[in-house]
Parts: structure tokens; C-alpha cells; sequence
């Protein structure tokens, strides 16, 4: 998949989240998104059905894009364990890595919505004492998220470092 | 004798047991009340309750406000035990909150006006926390603040807490002329007010319907931008820096007075600024972030300067007596390449980046020029940011986050490439900081 790496360290193995989390973004795209689409499919073919054939085509593009747009987004992400910190990437448009070391980690939280759940995924959010500090990974499977936390919470107690 | 419940009447409190706040608290908290109950019933309510029902239901908000204060004082009581302060307080939820001193990031005493005629003085507490002061103690005696201060002090340094407070040295101090001036030479005086004066004459010219329709909106403009000066000067008024062993100390202020202990090593980020017209003084302003700080803009505007206004000399050796090194000035400003431009034509000269061993200094601002200097050793977390634009043009902005809340460290528009390396560079080095401070509490554990 060629991301283009200009901005991440590229000597470094980093770790995709789950594929799930690209079904669930997808799921809950198509739920908002598909309505909508069909709804104004059927809006246009009361008109005429010229019209809607007009609508649905560059619909069925933008629904193509979204659902391309969000692989790529959930692809994205990618976190790797240093020696002394965690770095997480994600974003596509506006790109970001975060580099935290495990020092200062204050503490973290390990979250699952009802569907991630379901699907046996997580979200791992390291906080640090900065509010803009922003070490979060989405769409972990749920055993990768524990073993994170664990490590984490072990890495950050033996270099913890004061304020 | 049994441990007294603290519902009950008073214990017999022997020195470093139970202690009350001032008996005068109730007094000056129900004129607060009273001052925000005035604020609230304005000429309209007035006229809509009627003058009559208003007399009857006014003295009954303000003495039912002296009652509650009273009521809270009866159910405060502090106490240091061991390197902990205590606040139990509450009447109906009971709250006890336990403070380790360790913690403590600053201690300001805060003397209101009608406090300061009354001899007494709320002492705050900051420790990192949700934004807002955590621990204050409202209202003590003047000199029971200053003791209870020095005696926190001595415990959150480990050293004999029933020392005399350490003696000062003066590092600086702002005359009030300064002062003035400074202020009347920012952007909010020297452009912002003229051009609503002509504004207005322009409009008043043309026709006084257009000028009266216009007024609101001049007239909190020119509120708006007279509010920060005044506020500014209230604030920072009588501006004097102390040192002592046991910390930074700032004073200040006109009406109501802030006496601000910052122990050695609490500050997260400091900020140089030089507004276009101070340059030909060559004077400085000097922020600094501390972590506790917060809440709303109001305190933040009280705790944030080291320094209002200053020539470079006195800025200068602030910034290094804070630090503990005179790192500063060595470090050497790398630009951004050109293409910048693109992303910021009127300040892409301007910006920059230093790197110390110790410390990482950020330029920018063309006008107004700002320098951001964080100790690597408070650096929380890198991160890079690279917008599309950014990405088109091979660029990358470096944030470099602390534990503070008002400065926001933002190296723009660097080189993707030298900024990945950049953020590795700045992430060993602050290791390589952390190490060195932890040092002396254990030894490091490698693994």
C-alpha cells in the first residue's frame, strides 16, 4: 500500500491497527451515508427518472471514495514500541506522529464502545501530563490492547520521571 | 482524649493540630456574595421585581449569603501533617483533601482589596490538576499565610519546616513609568484605539444615526481592547522579581496583590516577547508556563508573566537564573528553507529552531517577535504535524508539548526530513535530561 512514509521514520516496524476497525468506520459510514443516498436516488427518479440516473451515478463515485477514503484512513494508523517511547501515526490529509516516551506516561486508558466490543477491538489512549499530548490507537484487538496496557504501565513505572 | 469529630465544636487544638481559617472569613466572603448579587440584580430586574419587593428579597440574599459563609467557615479546618496538607470542608457532602506538599508546582498569597483592608489573605495552593487552583485556603491572616507558606515550602523541599523563611535577593524590579509606556506602546493603544477614534469621527461626520447604530459595536471594541490593557496594568502593576532557596519570587499587582512562590525547577516553558514598538528600547516581555496554573482567564492572566516589560540585559539573565544554565544564547537558530514562503509568507524569515543540550528554543513572529524556550527536561511529548499544503512542498511543523497551559511550543514549517530527525534529536535529549535529574533520587533500573 503505498503511503507515502516521507514523514515517518521508515527504518522502523510499525504495526497496522485491526481490519475490523476499517468494517466498523465503513458500517457506520454506509448507515448514515446509504439512507442518504437512496433518499436522494428516489427524491430525483420522482422527478424524472433521467434525473436520477444523473444523481445516482456521481453518488455511487462519492460512496466508492468514502469507502476507499476510509481504508486508507484506518490504514494509516500505525504505532511501534521503542526502547524508551511510544510512536504512534496516523492521518491522511494532515498527517501526524506523536513521540512519547513511556516516562511520561501519567496513565492510560483502555476504552471499547458496544461494537468494537463485538468485534473484540479497543482503543488504547496513553495520557501524558500535557494536554496536547495525543498517543491514542484506535481498532487494537482486544488481547494487543491488554498486552499494550500492561506494557505500557510496566514500561512507564521503571522510568518514571517527575514533572 | 479521643480524636474530636471536626462537626463538632472546636477541639482543643494544640500547635500543628486543626486550624481554622481566619474568623473574619464569613465577613469578607458575604461582601463577595454581595458584590455578585449586586451584579445580578441589575436597574432591569429592579424594575421588574418593583422597588418595594426588591428592598425585602436584597437583604435577604445578603444576610442568607453571611449565613452560609458562616456556616462554611464553621465546617473548614486545614492541617499539615507530615508532608500532606489536609482542607476538610464541606457542611452537607464533606469533603477531605489530602495534598502531598512534594507536589505543590507554586504558592501564591492573593490579597483582594477589601482583604488586604481587613489584614487578610487567601493562600493558593497549585498542584497539577483539573485547571482549576486545587487547594486554596480563603482567607487567613496576613501573617499566618506568610508563615503557613514558608513552612509548606521548607516541608515540600525536605528541609526543617520550622526554619525561618529563606531571605531574598531582588532580581528586578518594573517601574510603574516603564509600565505605562509598555503597555501604551502595544498594538491594542497605538493602532487599535485611533482607528476607532477616526472611525467614529468618520461616522459622526456622515450622519449621527449611522454613528449611533455603529456605537455598540465601537463601543465594546474599544471596551474589549481598554479591558486587557487596564486589566494588564492592575495586574502587573508594582512588578518585582525575588529570588530565594526556596524558589522564584514574583509580586504584584494594584488593587488586589498576588505573591507568587514558584519552587526551583516548576517551569514548563518560558516565552520572550517583543512587540514591533518596544524594539527600539529593545525591551522584553518574559511568560512563563507553570503546570497548576490555570483555570480561567482571569488567573491566567495573573500567573503568567516573570517579567511585564524589561530591558533585554534583565530579560535575559531572568531566563538564565530560571533555567540554571545560560544555554540560551547559544543556541544556534536553524532556519526554514524557502519554500516556507509558501506556507507563511510574512514571517517564514522569522522562523526558527535552536537546539542546547539542554534546552530547545523556538522563534518566530515578525512583528510582534516571540522566542519559546522549554527545558528539555519538561519536554511531555513530540509530535509532527504536516498538513496537505505541508506535504505538497515537503514540509513539517515540530509541537513540542509540556505540562503548562499557555504556551504552545510549535516549530512551523520545517523540512520533513531534517523535522523527523529533528524529533528523534529532541526525544533523545530529553531522555538524556530526564536521566540526569532522576539520578540522585535511584539509580536508573535498565532493563
Amino acid at each position: 500500500m503505498p503511503v507515502d512514509q516521507a514523514l515517518y521514520p521508515t527504518d522502523l516496524a510499525w504495526h497496522p491497527v485491526s481490519p475490523r476497525l476499517v468494517m466498523i468506520r465503513r458500517a457506520l459510514a454506509g448507515l448514515v451515508a446509504g439512507p442518504l443516498a437512496l433518499a436522494l436516488c428516489i427524491a430525483a427518479a420522482m422527478i424524472a427518472v433521467p434525473v436520477a440516473v444523473a444523481v445516482a451515478a456521481p453518488l455511487a463515485a462519492a460512496l466508492w471514495w468514502l469507502w476507499w477514503a476510509i481504508g486508507r484512513a484506518c490504514r494509516s494508523w500505525g504505532y511501534t514500541e521503542r526502547e524508551d517511547d511510544l510512536l504512534v501515526r496516523h492521518g491522511l490529509l494532515v498527517r501526524r506522529l506523536s513521540v512519547v516516551p513511556y516516562g511520561r506516561m501519567q496513565f492510560i486508558d483502555v476504552t471499547a464502545g458496544p461494537i468494537d466490543r463485538r468485534l473484540g477491538i479497543a482503543t488504547v489512549h496513553m495520557h501524558t501530563a500535557a494536554a496536547a499530548s495525543d498517543a491514542r490507537i484506535p481498532g487494537l484487538p482486544a488481547a494487543e490492547a491488554a498486552r499494550l496496557r500492561d506494557r505500557l504501565a510496566a514500561l512507564g513505572e521503571a522510568r518514571a520521571a517527575g514533572l | 482524649m479521643t480524636t474530636p469529630a471536626p462537626e463538632t465544636a472546636a477541639p482543643a487544638s494544640p500547635a500543628g493540630e486543626l486550624h481554622r481559617l481566619h474568623p473574619l472569613t464569613p465577613l469578607l466572603r458575604g461582601f463577595k456574595f454581595f458584590g455578585a448579587v449586586l451584579a445580578v440584580v441589575s436597574y432591569r430586574t429592579l424594575s421588574d421585581l418593583g422597588a418595594s419587593r426588591t428592598l425585602y428579597i436584597l437583604p435577604v440574599l445578603i444576610v442568607a449569603g453571611f449565613v452560609l459563609a458562616y456556616v462554611s467557615w464553621r465546617f473548614t479546618w486545614y492541617r499539615v501533617e507530615g508532608r500532606e496538607l489536609h482542607v476538610e470542608s464541606g457542611v452537607i457532602f464533606r469533603r477531605s483533601r489530602r495534598v502531598p506538599l512534594e507536589r505543590i508546582q507554586a504558592i501564591d498569597i492573593v490579597r483582594p482589596l477589601v482583604g488586604r483592608v481587613l489584614g487578610l489573605a487567601e493562600l493558593r495552593l497549585e498542584v497539577v490538576g483539573q485547571g482549576t487552583t486545587e487547594a486554596p485556603l480563603a482567607y487567613l491572616s496576613e501573617s499566618d499565610a506568610h508563615r503557613l507558606r514558608a513552612r509548606l515550602l521548607a516541608l515540600a523541599a525536605g528541609v526543617d519546616e520550622h526554619a525561618e523563611a529563606p531571605p531574598e535577593t531582588v532580581l528586578a524590579q518594573v517601574p510603574t513609568g516603564d509600565l505605562v509606556i509598555s503597555v501604551l506602546l502595544l498594538g491594542e493603544m497605538v493602532v487599535g484605539l485611533p482607528v476607532l477614534a477616526i472611525l467614529s469621527v468618520i461616522l459622526l461626520a456622515i450622519d449621527l444615526k449611522a454613528f449611533l447604530g455603529a456605537l455598540p459595536f465601537l463601543g465594546s471594541a474599544a471596551y474589549g481592547m481598554g479591558r486587557t490593557v487596564v486589566r494588564r496594568l492592575m495586574v502587573e502593576y508594582g512588578f518585582m522579581i525575588a529570588e530565594s532557596p526556596d524558589g522564584l519570587r514574583l509580586r504584584h499587582g494594584l488593587l488586589e496583590t498576588r505573591a507568587q512562590t514558584v519552587p526551583p525547577g516548576r517551569v514548563q516553558a518560558i516565552r520572550l516577547i517583543q512587540p514591533v514598538l518596544w524594539r527600539r528600547r529593545d525591551w522584553l516581555r518574559v511568560e512563563i508556563d507553570v503546570a497548576g496554573y490555570g483555570g480561567g482567564q482571569e488567573e491566567k492572566l495573573a500567573t503568567r508573566a516573570l517579567l511585564p516589560v524589561g530591558p533585554r540585559t534583565v530579560a535575559e539573565h531572568l531566563v538564565q537564573r530560571v533555567l540554571g544554565s545560560a544555554d540560551v544564547q547559544t543556541a544556534l537558530r536553524r532556519p526554514v528553507p524557502r519554500r516556507a514562503a509558501w506556507c507563511d509568507p510574512v514571517q517564514w524569515r522569522q522562523l526558527g529552531l535552536g537546539l542546547t543540550p539542554r534546552v530547545a528554543v523556538v522563534f518566530r513572529g515578525r512583528l510582534r517577535r516571540v522566542v519559546d524556550v522549554v527545558p528539555l527536561a519538561k519536554v511531555q511529548s513530540v509530535r509532527l504535524v504536516q498538513g496537505p499544503l505541508q506535504r505538497r512542498l515537503r514540509l513539517a511543523s515540530a509541537h513540542i508539548d509540556t505540562a503548562g497551559r499557555h504556551l504552545a511550543t510549535e516549530a512551523a514549517h520545517r523540512d520533513a526530513r531534517e523535522a523527523v530527525a529533528l524529533v528523534d534529536e529532541i526525544s533523545q535529549l530529553a531522555r538524556a535530561e530526564r536521566e540526569v535529574r532522576r539520578m540522585p533520587v535511584q539509580p536508573v533500573p535498565e532493563g
